[in-house]
């Protein structure tokens, strides 16, 4: 396409003068967005302010969306689960008879271990939710995975805590605005979680990798114990997540770890619950400096 | 009398007899559809990985090529420091980006004023692989090479969709100028 006007500068010093002016802002532009970005590298938080006032303004019509991306959800599961009705009926019906009694012996052995715990003075129970609410937005077109929820300081959400839905951890809580919270997802590759080993005491980082898998790292380094299928739970440590979460299951085994895919996937979910962080006390003390002695 | 044909006083913007083009419209369609484009993205839910074209950058290039001249230059600083409200980039990202891309973008045109439109398309395509692959070096995320793997399919739907997007333009650059006010 021929450029509408002359748009090479010409004798005319108006011209030339006006071009030159467009670089000079363009190139401060560029140098602005430059000191920005570094600032905002440096103190993450330095914007969040501003970015959770747009996302306040933003949260309520992406509950339009979250409801619509639910639904859709519903439907294809349904139309998929009829091609395969009747063999899954009978596999099914068996599993259940055998989840039955694996559950009656699961209540036993809740109710030793209440009794243990009430031997031992210990008072810990379900905590209570701080908030429910659907997963409203993602930071869909970047490559760091963040999501949105419509739920914020009014709603009594803080900065760190964890995010869940009914499968297992989704997340934990970045930014809090008014009336939205940005969520850190477990497949961001900044996410670092403390996990174990469901069946024993196998400790290890889950870390995004940014294309959707966790890694899994292990904090004893030796030959490596995990195979296919192991499922991996919140251990407790860092004081963020209450022990005993649902994670990930592994998926490959690699010389130095694992790698594993999530079980609570944001977009399949459709309500996630924010409960308060399992223990303060452990998270401020890792924030404090070793020189500083604790307050009591 | 003979029955003149109806569109013998009308062009491609509507009918010339009374009516004008709204300046409100001239001016402000290319700035709403970069906004409304940052904005959509939030709407998606990515939990895996970059899905989602970058909307905004691909009606950014899309008018700056299409209509070289009526973005101003330096329309990187507030388009950007918009986008990068809803992006999930950290602030500043796309001021810096967009600013540089109107540079090149402007250099490229004083180079080649006779372009097509696979020249064009060619363009894009490059501004929009070295835009997503330096948005992810700037994003803070730590780079792995899994992570440039996942943005392969983001960026090939983008160059795939950028002829789209030039059609798009065009038929808002239509609706822009139509002549909508009627003078009395």
């Amino acid at each position: 396409m021929a450029p509408p006007s002359s748009r090479h500068s010409s004798y005319s010093k108006k011209a030339q003068y006006s071009v030159f002016t467009g670089y000079l802002l363009a190139g401060l532009g560029a140098l602005l967005g430059a000191g920005l970005l570094a600032l905002s590298l440096w103190q993450p938080s330095s914007f969040a302010p501003l970015r959770g006032a747009a996302n306040d303004v933003v949260a309520p019509a992406g509950e339009g969306t979250a409801m619509v991306r639910n639904e859709t959800g519903n439907l294809f599961d349904a139309i998929s689960g009829y091609l395969s009705a009747g063999s899954q009926n009978a596999a099914l019906r068996e599993e259940v008879e055998l989840a039955r009694i694996r559950l009656e012996e699961a209540k036993s052995v809740e109710q030793e271990n209440e009794r243990l715990k009430a031997l031992l003075n210990l008072a810990e129970g379900e905590a209570e939710p701080v908030a429910v609410a659907r997963l409203v937005g993602s930071s869909s077109s970047s490559s760091r995975r963040f999501a949105a929820i419509g739920v914020g300081r009014v709603d009594g959400i803080e900065v760190g805590m964890p995010v869940h839905s009914a499968r297992g951890v989704v997340g934990r809580i970045l930014e809090v605005a008014r009336g939205s919270s940005r969520v850190l997802l477990l497949t961001d590759s900044e996410s670092v979680l403390p996990v174990r080993r469901a069946k024993d005491e196998v400790v290890a980082f889950a870390e995004g990798r940014g294309d959707g898998l966790l890694r899994i790292r292990l904090i004893n380094l030796g030959t490596n114990p995990l195979e296919e299928g192991d499922l991996f739970v919140t251990s407790g440590a860092g004081g963020y997540y209450r022990p005993g979460m649902a994670v990930a299951i592994v998926s490959e085994v690699t010389s130095d770890g694992a790698v594993a895919r999530l079980i609570a996937e944001p977009s399949a979910t459709d309500f996630v619950s924010v409960e308060p962080i399992f223990e303060p006390e452990a998270v401020e003390a890792a924030a404090t400096p070793i020189e500083e002695p604790l307050a009591e | 009398m003979e029955r003149l044909n109806p569109t013998a006083r009308a062009d491609r913007y509507g009918s010339r007899i009374n009516r004008v083009q709204s300046p409100w419209r001239a001016l402000t369609v290319p700035y709403v559809t970069i906004m409304l484009g940052s904005l959509l993205p939030v709407l998606f839910l990515a939990d895996v990985m970059p899905v989602v074209p970058p909307i905004a950058f691909l009606f950014l290039i899309g008018w700056r090529i299409m209509r070289p001249g009526l973005l101003p230059l330096w329309v990187g600083v507030p388009l950007g420091a918009f986008d990068d409200l809803f992006s999930g980039q950290p602030f500043g990202s796309a001021v810096m980006l967009w600013s540089i891309t109107m540079i090149v973008l402007e250099l490229i045109e004083t180079r080649f004023p006779w372009r097509g439109f696979w020249q064009d398309w060619f363009t894009a395509s490059l501004a929009i692989v070295a835009y997503v692959v330096v948005a992810m070096v700037v994003s803070g995320a730590s780079m792995t090479p899994h992570l440039l793997l996942a943005a392969v399919p983001q960026i090939a739907l983008s160059i795939l969709l950028y002829p789209v997007f030039a059609r798009m333009v065009a038929r808002l650059d239509m609706f822009r100028l139509a002549r909508s006010r009627r003078i009395a």
